[in-house]
């Protein structure tokens, strides 16, 4: 089947990150190292910006494309505007940090479209295949990220930490991907689905789970394969932290929801149980005895992941639209979190340890009040983002009778509380270290500080909307209402899922 | 223009009012003077707004007044429902009564970081009123949380001595105990499938609600120890005297006054609404717990060389008297505690402001670097005799009416009770007469306390309205109680059914 126009319309955010990835890149050697981090810091803000209004154009038209590969349906279109949105604010707060660094920007925004390019299409991919071959273009673009602070031998480090042990999990991943394939005779998350719903599953399909779940935690950073986490968020610059602990991490928990949930995987109360349990409670006790700022927020990424896995192990129909919106809330507080990380830790980032964050209240307060307003956010207290995503998470997990892992969840969001209060206490409490004033605010990461602050507040005070959202495409990945009969822009007979490439057996 | 055209906004005016004005001081210029005068102003606009809550209430009816209910989240189903009967109704308008007084008393003693100390307290403000009126669970507990961080960092940031250790031992204590409401609260959301208070109720009264027999047990252990650490009750109560001597004068005062008030109105409101038959089974621990606080909590006062600390104790002995007369499952009962609460807000909220006038002038809560103070400072020392009377429950002040009715309700229920608690009314005499004795009389033994000059007239002026509500409330206690006597009554309502049924019950056999 020769790919029609509704095809490329629903792939079209892709498309525009990519044209605009390729062309900073092309155009990155003909600049001097001033120009290449404003002229293409510029060209990625208005790519992610186009490739948001593409998104928006996709929406009207959902449906399948490219032979049942790719599906836009409401559920997608969440996280497109997730991912492009995270892509956006962090590279507004980068371009102060890449001058201040002295990194060139080409490769740096170049690779940060292309990552999100990678994110976008797992979203949207209903074939494990493709899927994986999002997963490494979004892996591989993060693995060169983290290694951008070229002169600094922690970053290096951290880069090929990552590349080693992600390239190990992906593997998992695809061997958990052949194993599925053996198991349903089909690698499209429909059809898996259909095979395992129709009551009898066979023993492979158990180890398909387990073995991408395995590929899949390790990129969602939750127990036990979160090892790399402290040392990879340590080492790589904070804008590309910022970035990695949130926008792949949406894409991966889109995957796990198509995997978990549309392909409904068997074994999925158990396996989630224990790492959610572990996740929490290992980030948690992780963070407690961190002095470093970016390895605290690294342990507790992992133990945010691990309330949000809290969520799959509930009933499909409270506990997607809580992980969505756990995703989002998480996402929007942590960027802000790590951009006054970086703007705060100075030339090579210096400043990152506890004794430096004391009484940032006197030299900034606005600085300040912005992370501690970031920090209640990740300790979960009403009138932020991460209140209402911990409630919805909790009560999808009461509702499904998981009394004990919610147990484990609330005395771990206690314990959570005292090691984000230790940055406020100091920030407030102590006396500052040196005198002199931080850096002014410039106005691309004050954008994308306001930005993630409204996004904070916003999802604390009024969560009804986006909540609403994510309730309505639960029912598009629930075969409750699959997306509308095919619209004028489609020819394609795309309602029913044929069989693809899986026909080859 | 008529008054009660405002009733259904009232509710929202009074809770955010101050909020605004905290808002509106985070844009005014780092000028002292003009942000003490503006939050002073906001909070007394706040006070004579509440004061339109009594004025327009009606008392002979028992359900919630001036109830606004409005969809906030439409899923789950979360609803701005807002509503106060008698007994919630004098908590607002003791807290908006209080914090103008904490903004005159904090004029001078707060010099740094003016502006970040106000825009707290008027956030602190905004939360507690908000958790007296609140009537959906959820934004029960989302207020109530949120009194936490405003609370914590005014010790943290303008507290002195060992402050951060304080703030954080605060705010984990509660924070913790608070996540176990939370589950109960979500639980019961989960099988009701809405947060309003009237709501649950009702499906738990009329048996609606599947699994609640069993779980009934733990729901209310999860609301009792969120409410127990704030009271704080005998085992609960380490974070108090820390938090206290700690804390700046208007975060004490607000401490003593709104804070642990929550606590035991939580209890009333909460546990006895919700869960009758638990409460019922578990008031003879609880009771002796209460006894416990009341005497421990006044042995411990005794013995404490800081003044502030000592108040503090007596804090632990006197709320022992409310959750006492809580769970005593009287009308008397009630009334008193309901009484009790507004009393010792008002006079340890003006025990604590006294105490801050010397420590402003010294530096220091040790009783030992004091006696004679009397004769450099006349009027200020009759002001102290004058709280401190009406915190021992002197006849005719406001501390005695509420600790009569609950002697007498405790009494009703069982007599052990009522006896064991009315050597609490002694031992506050014991060691409130015998500190004004150690600090005021005698020779002047530090020579520093010959030239203290005596109160001026703005700390005047932050003590006096305590010490006439003081006054009022010990002369004619009918006032207040008339509006609560209805509420108690229909709070009682499920207890005197089961009377009846055990009653009946009893001569069936």
């Amino acid at each position: 089947m020769i790919p029609q126009y509704p095809d490329y319309i629903r792939i079209l955010p892709e498309l525009v990150l990519s044209i605009f990835g390729m062309v900073i890149m092309l155009l990155d050697p003909l600049l001097d190292d001033r120009r290449s981090r404003s002229l293409s810091g510029a060209l990625a803000l208005i790519g992610s910006f186009a490739a948001f209004a593409a998104t928006l154009i996709q929406a009207q038209s959902p449906g399948y494309a490219f032979a049942n590969m790719v599906r836009v349906d409401s559920f997608s279109t969440f996280f497109h505007i997730l991912i492009i949105a995270i892509t956006a604010i962090v590279i507004l707060s980068s371009y102060e940090y890449l001058n201040v660094q002295e990194i060139r920007g080409g490769e740096y925004y170049g690779l940060m479209l292309f990552g999100a390019v990678g994110m976008c299409l797992m979203t949207s991919a209903m074939e494990l295949v493709l899927i994986f071959i999002a997963l490494e273009i979004s892996s591989i673009s993060t693995y060169v990220l983290a290694g951008f602070r070229r002169r600094a031998a922690i970053s290096a480090e951290s880069s090929v930490k990552y590349f080693l042990l992600g390239s190990f999990a992906t593997a998992f991943f695809l061997y958990g991907v052949a194993l599925m394939f053996g198991a349903t005779g089909s690698t499209t998350i429909d059809v898996i689905g259909n095979v395992l719903r129709s009551g009898n599953i066979p023993v492979l399909a158990y180890m398909g789970v387990a073995f991408m779940f395995v590929g899949l935690g390790f990129k969602v950073a939750a127990a036990p394969f979160h090892i790399w986490t402290p040392d990879v968020y340590e080492g790589a610059p904070s804008p590309v932290v910022a970035f990695m602990s949130t926008a792949p991490k949406a894409a991966v928990f889109a995957v796990l929801l198509r995997v978990m949930f549309e392909a409904n995987a068997p074994g999925r109360i158990w396996l989630i149980w224990v790492t959610a349990a572990l996740s929490m409670t290992l980030g948690n006790i992780g963070a407690l005895v961190q002095n470093n700022v970016k390895r605290l927020l690294a342990y507790s990424s992992i133990a945010h992941a691990g309330y949000l896995l809290v969520a799959f192990a509930a009933l499909p129909e409270t506990a997607i639209p809580a992980a969505m919106f756990y995703t989002a809330a998480y996402a929007v507080t942590n960027i802000g979190a790590f951009a006054v990380v970086s703007h705060f830790g100075g030339t090579g980032e210096r400043r990152v340890t506890m004794d430096d964050y004391s009484g940032l209240a006197e030299r900034s307060p606005l600085l300040a009040a912005t992370l501690t307003l970031f920090l209640l956010s990740l300790i979960g207290i009403p009138m932020t983002a991460g209140f209402f995503a911990k409630f919805y998470v909790f009560s999808a997990a009461i509702k499904a009778n998981l009394v004990g892992l919610t147990i484990i969840g609330f005395i771990n969001s206690a314990i959570a509380a005292y090691y984000y209060l230790r940055i406020i206490v100091v920030m407030y409490m102590r006396k500052p270290r040196e005198e002199s004033p931080v850096a002014p605010i410039p106005f691309g990461l004050g954008l994308a500080l306001a930005l993630s602050l409204f996004a904070t507040l916003y999802l604390g005070i009024l969560p009804g909307r986006v909540l609403d959202y994510a309730s309505r495409s639960t029912a598009d990945l629930l075969f409750q209402n699959r997306p509308a009969t095919p619209t004028a822009l489609s020819d394609a007979p795309t309602l029913q899922p044929v069989q693809g490439i899986s026909d080859i057996r | 223009m008529n008054m009660d055209t405002w009733n259904p906004i009232i509710l929202t005016l009074v809770t955010f009012v101050p909020l605004a004005g905290a808002l509106l001081l985070v844009v005014l210029p780092r000028r002292d003077r003009e942000i003490r005068g503006f939050a002073l102003f906001i909070s007394l606009v706040d006070f004579f707004l509440s004061l339109h809550l009594p004025a327009h209430f009606h008392r002979n009816l028992a359900g919630f007044q001036y109830e606004i209910d409005k969809v906030w989240i439409n899923h789950p189903n979360i609803h701005y429902h807002l509503g106060m009967d008698g007994i919630s109704m004098w908590l607002v308008v003791l807290t908006t009564f209080l914090t103008p007084l904490c903004v005159l008393i904090s004029w001078h003693s707060i010099h740094d970081r003016v502006k970040e100390f106000f825009i707290l307290l008027l956030i602190l403000e905004t939360a507690m009123i908000a958790v007296f009126v609140a009537l959906d669970l959820f934004a029960f507990y989302f207020f109530w949380e949120a009194t936490l961080i405003p609370m914590a960092l005014l010790i943290g940031m303008y507290g002195h001595g060992r402050k951060v250790y304080a703030a954080v031992k605060f705010f984990l204590y509660t924070m913790i105990a608070s996540v176990f409401m939370l589950a109960a609260i979500l639980w019961l959301y989960a099988r009701v499938g809405s947060f309003d208070f009237v709501t649950i109720q009702n499906a738990v009264r009329s048996g609606q609600v599947a699994g609640f027999s069993s779980a009934s047990l733990w729901l209310f252990l999860g609301f009792f120890v969120a409410f127990a650490v704030k009271v704080p009750l005998f085992p609960f109560h380490t974070w108090l005297p820390d938090a206290h001597v700690e804390a700046p004068t208007a975060g004490s005062v607000l401490l003593a006054g709104v804070l642990l008030k929550m606590g035991t109105y939580g209890l009333l409101r909460f546990n006895l609404g919700l869960f009758p038959e638990q409460a019922r089974a578990n008031a003879p621990w609880i009771m002796v717990l209460a006894l416990i606080g009341i005497i421990y909590g006044a042995l411990v006062a005794m013995v404490q060389p800081n003044m502030k600390k000592l108040i503090a104790y007596s804090s632990i002995s006197h709320l022992g008297f409310v959750v006492l007369g809580i769970f005593s499952f009287t009308q008397a009962g009630l009334d008193g505690a309901t009484y009790i609460m507004l009393a010792h807000g008002i006079s340890t909220g003006g025990l604590f402001m006294l105490a801050g006038i010397l420590y402003e002038r010294r530096h220091t809560y040790e009783i030992s670097e004091f006696g004679g103070i009397a004769t450099p400072m006349p009027v200020y020392s009759t002001f102290f005799c004058f709280v401190m009377l009406a915190s021992v429950g002197l006849p005719l002040l406001n501390g005695f009416v509420g600790e009569f009715l609950v002697l007498s309700g405790a009494f009703q229920d069982r007599p052990i009770y009522g006896i064991l608690g009315a050597t609490g009314v002694i031992w506050s005499a014991c060691y409130l007469l015998w500190m004004y004795q150690r600090v005021f009389f005698g020779q002047i033994t530090h020579k520093v306390n010959a030239s203290l000059p005596d109160m001026n007239l703005r700390e005047q002026l932050a003590v006096l309205p305590a010490c006439i509500v003081a006054l009022v409330m010990g002369v004619a206690p009918l006032l207040w109680l008339n509006a609560i006597d209805p509420a108690v009554h229909a709070a009682l309502t499920p207890y005197a059914n089961f009377a009846a049924q055990v009653a009946t019950r009893m001569v069936g056999q």
